[in-house]
């Protein structure tokens, strides 16, 4: 072995290292340290100042360092019931949306996914193409579409179906349309990279053996479509329970979801020690399924292989 | 089984003919395929097929790969609507019949196991969707497991398989169902020599046991040979031969099946003269005339391929002294020692290479023919093969 070779390898290597670190580096960047920061405040009292929180770490006149936090906050978060029973609407929307959204994307995802390669790219397109489009201008559309006096209700009360405009907007109805609308593409698009790549001649077999069609899918296709469909929800579900902008421009008063009341407490009650532990309790409740999912991935890649 | 109780006026019919049921003109075919045409847009898969499939026979479907052979399959297997023609099974018009009501089975060459069932689940599959009671559905997956040897397997999931064992288990789940007929796809392809050539054995026992018919279709004219009571050679679409292994080695109809199955050299070849089951030909390539064995007359100047199998050929150093042989002189091009037997390519004077190739019967490192040897080549005229496409 030529030392010269060795050191072009090792050099290489530490290249691809310092590569692989980077996105560990924008994590910690973007993610981790906001998220200290946050955590931290959730641990302070509010002051009317700026920054609006006391400091967590002070300085004794003796020069010791003092640690002033206080579990004050969560513990008001969970005495209210007001923030309990946000959560838990929260989690209900996102979850009622999610299974919509499973409803609407799975046959979708199927049909996409058993056309020919031109038509798929073609219909693959189409489900990404929203994209293209700012996020808010598109829930912003949808006012149009649900307004009392928008595009929707103008036509049924031209062709006399009704009297009165029909409440559309600014009511849970309206959240739901938002969410599963917006969030279709990410159902859609992990079902179908998981039903793209299952063996048809499965489904063969399945028939071979006596199956009828329905049976074909209840036994081949539905179960091993889980991991899409799992990965699909989570992909719906997590952002859809933090939501601000569908339930603050088309729910109504009465739509209780955690990003609003996240969003008034800083901005409007400037308490931004309650708002930041609002959130990190947001984060919990959203991480734990995600490690239940990474430990149901890596069960399923042992047993692969 | 059915077997079993046959009576013994049946037994003593003809032996001949309990072996070789397509030669008995009484004989019922079990499967009969008539006028099957598959076209995918435009393009021709299978092409006015004809075929009479017998019980208890295995036969193979051997040809290239898009010589139409998986989609014959897979028509009867129900998984393809056939365009024209049809296919009875034991009388019965398949088609109306969906893949899930046909007294049919496949061994997939993917064996498409269900990755997300246990080797126990796969077997039992078939089993379960007939609704069979389920003390039943334990003791035959057991018994059914034990027939490929693999009742230690049965609580694994595929991915936990070798390529044998998975080989084993779609052949299980596939027979559980006692179907009429095994259809294979290309049952050993994915499996290694070693473990192939014992599979096979296997397989011909396995359905010698059971008495289920086979179709098998291969790209391995080995396989094929090996393995089949009927070999039916297809070519774009349709069937060049159909035959035992014998004859479609030893008597093959043209050009395409004789290079097909085995190795051969062919000689392009105008007739001088034929008569008395004896034809004389002109040869460019060996420069001269050669004789053959032929019993149909064929008028002089029409065009003939002469084709000899390389182990027909002998190859000596002396001149052979025998009778109603052919005899060609050249040198040795090549030589490939494959340990059993030995594979020569001697150079014409003309240029035209023959492949000719020699048991090794004699225990000696050394080859008693060498590069650059001259030699003579030489065959039995009775061995050579008049083709006329």
């Amino acid at each position: 072995m030529s030392s010269k070779a060795t050191m072009g390898g090792d050099g290489r290597r530490r290249w691809l290292r310092r590569a692989l670190l980077a996105p560990y580096l924008w994590l910690l960047l973007f993610f981790l340290a906001p998220f200290g920061i946050i955590l931290k405040i959730s641990f302070a009292d509010p002051v009317v100042a700026i920054p609006p929180f006391t400091a967590l770490l002070d300085w004794s006149v003796s020069g010791l360092a003092i640690i002033q936090g206080t579990f004050d906050n969560y513990v008001f978060l969970f005495e209210d019931n007001f923030y309990v029973t946000i959560y838990l609407s929260s989690i209900k929307i996102a979850a009622v949306a999610t299974v919509l959204c499973l409803l609407l994307g799975y046959p979708m995802a199927y049909f996409i996914a058993r056309q020919r390669s031109a038509l798929r790219n073609l219909l693959l397109l189409a489900v990404i193409l929203p994209f293209w489009i700012s996020f808010l201008l598109r829930v912003y559309a949808w006012i149009g579409l649900l307004n009392n006096h928008g595009v929707i209700n103008n036509a049924l009360m031209a062709l006399g179906i009704i009297d009165q405009p029909l409440p559309l907007i600014y009511n849970d109805f309206a959240v739901y349309i938002g969410l599963v609308y917006s969030y279709l593409p990410f159902m859609i698009l992990p079902l179908y990279a998981n039903l793209e790549r299952l063996d048809l001649d499965l489904h063969d077999a399945a028939a071979d053996l006596g199956a009828r069609r329905w049976q074909v899918f209840v036994d081949v296709t539905l179960p091993m479509s889980i991991p899409g469909i799992i990965a699909g929800c989570l992909l719906v579900f997590i952002p859809a329970s933090g939501e601000f902008i569908i339930p603050a421009l088309l729910g109504g008063s009465d739509t209780l979801m955690i990003g609003r009341i996240l969003w008034d407490e800083f901005f409007i009650n400037r308490d931004w020690p309650v708002a930041s532990a609002v959130s990190v309790v947001l984060l919990l409740i959203l991480v734990l399924p995600m490690i239940w999912f990474q430990r149901l991935e890596s069960r399923q890649m042992e047993s692969a292989t | 089984m059915m077997n079993d109780e046959m009576t013994s006026a049946d037994e003593s019919r003809n032996t001949d003919l309990a072996e070789t049921p397509w030669l008995d003109p009484e004989a019922k075919p079990l499967i009969q395929i008539q006028g099957l045409t598959k076209k995918f847009s435009g393009t021709t898969a299978v092409d006015n097929v004809d075929l009479n499939i017998y019980r208890g026979e295995l036969f193979t479907i051997l040809g290239g790969s898009g010589s139409g052979k998986t989609t014959l399959l897979r028509m009867l297997g129900g998984f393809e609507r056939p365009t024209e023609g049809r296919i009875l099974i034991d009388g019965v018009d398949m088609a109306t019949i969906p893949p899930y009501e046909r007294p049919v089975n496949m061994m997939f060459q993917s064996y498409a196991l269900f990755p997300h069932m246990t080797v126990e689940q796969n077997v039992a599959y078939g089993l379960k969707k007939d609704k069979v009671p389920s003390g039943d559905i334990k003791n035959r997956v057991t018994e059914m497991l034990e027939l490929v040897k693999l009742p230690s397997l049965a609580k694994r999931k595929p991915a936990n398989l070798s390529g044998g064992e998975s080989q084993r288990v779609a052949l299980a789940r596939a027979l559980i169902k006692r179907p009429k007929l095994l259809l294979l796809d290309e049952p050993l392809a994915a499996l290694d020599k070693k473990l192939r050539e014992h599979t096979q054995f296997e397989l011909m026992n396995l359905q010698e046991d059971l008495g289920i018919t086979f179709i098998v279709v291969t790209h391995d004219q080995e396989e094929a040979m090996t393995l089949s009571t009927r070999i039916a050679v297809m070519n774009q679409g349709r069937f060049e031969q159909v035959g035992t292994p014998g004859e479609v080695y030893e008597y093959p109809i043209n050009r395409f099946v004789a290079d097909f199955v085995g190795n051969i050299n062919l000689l392009e070849t105008t007739v001088v003269s034929s008569a008395g089951g004896q034809i004389r030909l002109a040869c460019e390539a060996t420069g001269g005339e050669l004789t053959a064995h032929c019993d149909k007359n064929s008028a002089a100047g029409s065009l003939r391929w002469l084709a000899v199998r390389p182990e027909k050929i002998f190859i000596n150093k002396e001149p052979p002294l025998t009778d109603d042989r052919t005899v060609l002189k050249g040198i040795v091009l090549d030589l490939g020692y494959f340990g059993n037997l030995s594979v020569y390519r001697v150079q014409l004077p003309t240029g035209t290479v023959l492949q000719v190739s020699a048991q090794n019967r004699h225990r000696t490192a050394r080859q008693t023919v060498e590069w650059d040897d001259e030699v003579y080549v030489s065959w039995d005229i009775a061995s050579a093969i008049v083709l006329d496409r």
